[in-house]
């Protein structure tokens, strides 16, 4: 027999170990997610995944997947919150999409579209946050970290190295790179890691390659982050 | 200092999980953690130097910028405000010639606020060099200048300034009588260490942390893991505001609370233990060292412990100003060495704690419990109280009251009752459980303290009528944003959206609407923060706002809109710039 669970009424299969959002991505189901890469090990941080699972929140990237688990994803008062805690994520830093150069390709931007985010809603905080433009092929700005530490983990886990970390405690929280003089070009990273490709937003970029593809011909223009996420991630977890 | 650390590092045997202990010792050294040693001491530890780095600007304690040779840290806990913190704020930087938040310009001295120092039944207080000092007065702060002035060590002080009492007025089942040392080992010995988790269930003891998860439940779940080691933690990180029970707890009965610690081994076999110490509590450190090396010295800590085959030892490791170490996932990536993040759950502790054993984690009150129910048995503890929370609590009462200390009352009782016996008159309100628990209104003090009613980890804050709610609720919301470790994001960007939402309300900039974007926003962080903290961070605004929805709208404009853009604020920085504050340099916000 094979295990099962209910997303929003929907059976779908499970093997042993997968966690939630596993399960749903398999079944062609999205749920909502920033700090989740089906590479790395789950991280539960941004909280876009969030579900209700037997009445309980839970993070769908971290919390195992169980026989017989009631789970509600697509539903007005969890997408509202998901809304809002992309607001959160847009104001506590600068993003000015208009001008940045990931626009188009961001995912931060996309999960706004699907979450039909129309504002910033909350008191914006405008940080004082620096540019490290040192390194020749990459640069970190700072204003569009979000703390996911996806390049942390693809760092550490794909790359062998530990070029990236969150340093820092509450708001204060900041990325930092492994060098003496806390600068990216004196850091082991190179343009090939992994980590240097994995920023779901406009904070970490090659260098040079801006707009080489033109706006209005990036992935997000013409498809919604579900399908894009979808048909990359379950590709991965086959 | 190339020399101090290699020695330092050498004398803890290169344990990665040891980097807080390095740390304090550091900062202490040099009042703070210069970039040579941070090197130093990733190299020597072999972690990385961003795994230092974090842990450094994680910690309250710890600074990559020095501090001064006598780092006085001032209580900013709203207990201490009720005692006088502004005023005697105002009289150290007179006295010692530095504002509130700065070095001075010497490097002898600096000032800062921390979070509450566990010190609220004498306060105000704070800490210097990480000592407490209670009760200040302008007396003790002239003779403090002296001493400072005169560049005399904070070690060769008078004795005098740093006395903490105990100040315990009411005893109870726990603190009526204190054990023999050894004597609950013993009788888990005779009975067997089996039947003495089934005296434990029978209890009904549940954690004195606060959350009340059954005690003997928690320690079976532990001893049925498969494992080659299992751990004993006890959670001395006594932060939430308002409560000192455990810094009692541990300065008169330390061996009880060692002896549960050490019962809870023999029964679930671990053989090591640890005693997760508050930083603020450093004046505790070598006194429960002492009481570690008595125990050992009597054959109840150490290799056989009474004679009964089992081993078990307890290394007390200090925290460095972090209150949400007190949640028991963060308290052990603590111990680890790392910054204090809860973990994601499952797995729980009971089956992945530290360094991934299996661990149990309890309260200090909960142990000392423990070891009496071993003495006397299930039923003598569970014959008091209520039919879910059994026994007694212990609350650490202070605030508006003649009596502030220690209590421990039977589960059950009424707020009136404590309130009688404590000397509140006059009384506005409590908060009871601390900033995460809940306040109540003068209307309420038929409930009772228990589990089932208003539950409390000890902190219990009495406010008179001439106290301002506002202040109160700001004073609590600010200490959220400031301890919110970050890790997710509806608690790391919430609590600062919800300072400043409060503010904007308290400052008197609120207009229509902006109450409702509170309240709306309290809900989020409530339900999608990733633990504890965020889940509770809201509870002073929400637990006021039910019962004071007036006093919120009084604040309001009678405007429809006020922007959310302060001007005024916007001209700070170039205020300062131009070294100006006079009227001139202020805009109103909007034609009155």
């Amino acid at each position: 027999m094979t295990k099962t669970l209910t997303i929003d009424g929907v059976t779908i299969p499970f093997e042993d170990g997968q966690t939630i959002i596993q399960a749903a991505t398999a079944a062609g189901i999205y749920i909502p997610h920033l700090c989740h890469n089906p590479e790395f090990t789950p991280h539960g941080s941004c909280k876009l995944c969030t579900v209700k699972v037997n009445g309980r929140n839970c993070s769908a990237c971290t919390f195992p997947a169980m026989d017989g688990q009631e789970v509600i994803n697509n539903a007005k008062d969890l997408n509202a919150d998901r809304q809002k805690i992309t607001q959160m994520l847009f104001v506590e830093g600068n993003h000015f999409c208009p001008s940045c150069e990931k626009t188009g390709n961001c995912q931060l931007q996309a999960v706004a579209y699907h979450l039909n985010m129309l504002d910033d809603h909350f008191p914006l905080f405008y940080p004082h946050r620096e540019l490290d433009a040192s390194h020749e092929e990459i640069l970190i700005d700072h204003n569009r970290c979000i703390f996911c530490t996806l390049c942390v983990r693809a760092s550490h886990e794909q790359d062998g190295k530990d070029v990236f970390a969150i340093s820092g405690r509450g708001i204060n929280k900041h990325l930092i790179v492994n060098s003496e003089t806390g600068l990216l070009k004196d850091t082991d990273i190179s343009a090939s890691d992994k980590a240097a490709h994995i920023c779901p937003t406009g904070a970490i970029l090659i260098k040079h390659t801006a707009y080489q593809v033109p706006i209005g011909k990036r992935i997000y223009d013409h498809q919604q982050i579900d399908q894009v996420t979808l048909n990359s991630e379950s590709e991965h977890d086959k | 200092m190339q020399v101090f650390i290699q020695d330092l590092i050498k004398n803890n045997g290169y344990q990665a999980t040891d980097l807080l202990a390095v740390l304090r010792a550091v900062q202490a050294q040099y009042q703070h953690i210069p970039k040579a040693a941070i090197e130093q001491i990733a190299a020597l530890l072999c972690i990385s130097r961003t795994q230092v780095i974090g842990v450094i600007e994680f910690y309250s304690f710890f600074h990559l910028s020095p501090r001064g040779h006598y780092d006085l840290l001032i209580s900013d806990s709203i207990t201490d405000h009720l005692l006088g913190k502004h005023q005697i704020t105002a009289y150290i930087e007179q006295a010692l010639q530095v504002k509130l938040g700065e070095v001075r310009s010497d490097g002898l001295v600096s000032f800062d606020n921390t979070s509450c120092t566990g010190l609220c039944d004498q306060g105000p207080a704070a800490l210097i060099n990480g000592y407490a000092l209670p009760h200040l007065t302008p007396a003790k702060i002239d003779q403090i200048t002296g001493l400072i002035n005169q560049q005399i060590p904070v070690s060769a002080w008078p004795a005098d300034l740093f006395a903490v009492n105990d100040n315990v007025y009411q005893a109870g089942l726990l603190l009526s009588q204190t054990i023999q040392h050894g004597e609950a080992l013993h009788a888990g010995l005779e009975r067997g260490f089996k039947e003495t988790l089934k005296e434990l269930d029978i209890s009904g003891l549940r954690g004195r942390g606060g959350a009340g998860f059954k005690t003997a439940t928690k320690w079976q779940y532990c001893a049925e893991e498969t494992a080659d080691a299992r751990i004993v933690v006890c959670n001395a990180d006594e932060g939430e505001p308002g409560t000192f029970k455990d810094r009692v707890l541990l300065t008169t009965h330390a061996h009880q609370v060692f002896e549960g610690m050490t019962l809870c081994a023999a029964i679930i076999g671990a053989e090591q233990g640890f005693l997760y110490l508050r930083g603020e509590y450093l004046h505790l450190y070598a006194p429960l060292k002492a009481v570690l090396a008595e125990r050992k010295q009597a054959g109840l800590l150490g290799n056989n412990i009474i004679n009964a085959g089992f081993n078990f030892d307890i290394q007390i490791c200090l925290g460095a100003g972090a209150y949400i170490c007190g949640e028991e996932s963060a308290l052990i990536e603590s111990l680890e060495g790392k910054m204090g993040i809860p973990r994601n759950r499952p797995p729980y502790p009971v089956t992945h704690g530290y360094l991934g054993k299996p661990t149990v984690v309890n309260n200090v009150e909960t142990y000392m419990a423990a070891a009496k129910i071993a003495l006397n048995g299930g039923e003598w503890f569970a014959n008091v109280g209520t039919d879910k929370s059994k026994g007694t609590k212990i609350l650490s009462i202070c605030g508006d009251c003649a009596k502030p200390g220690i209590y421990e009352v039977d589960f059950g009782t009424s707020i009136q009752t404590i309130l009688d016996d404590c000397g509140a008159k006059d009384v506005l309100g409590i908060q009871i459980g601390g900033p995460s628990g809940t306040f109540i209104s003068n209307t309420e003090f038929a409930r009772k303290i228990a589990f089932e009613d208003l539950a409390t980890g000890g902190s219990f804050i009495i406010f008179n009528n001439s106290r301002n709610i506002l202040d109160i609720v700001n004073n609590f919301t600010h200490f959220f944003a400031h301890e919110s470790c970050g890790f997710c994001t509806p608690c790391r960007v919430g609590t600062s959206l919800l300072k400043n939402q409060l503010d904007k309300i308290v400052n008197g900039h609120g207009s229509a609407g902006d109450v409702v974007a509170l309240e709306e926003l309290c809900q989020l962080v409530k339900t999608q923060s990733h633990c504890g903290l965020g889940q509770t961070a809201a509870n002073p605004i929400l637990t006021t706002l039910e019962r004071y929805p007036e006093l919120y709208q009084a604040q309001l404009k009678k405007i429809s809109y006020e922007p959310g853009f302060d001007l005024d604020a916007a001209l700070e920085t170039a205020r300062q710039m131009a070294n100006r504050n006079d009227a001139a340099a202020h805009l109103s916000q909007l034609e009155d």
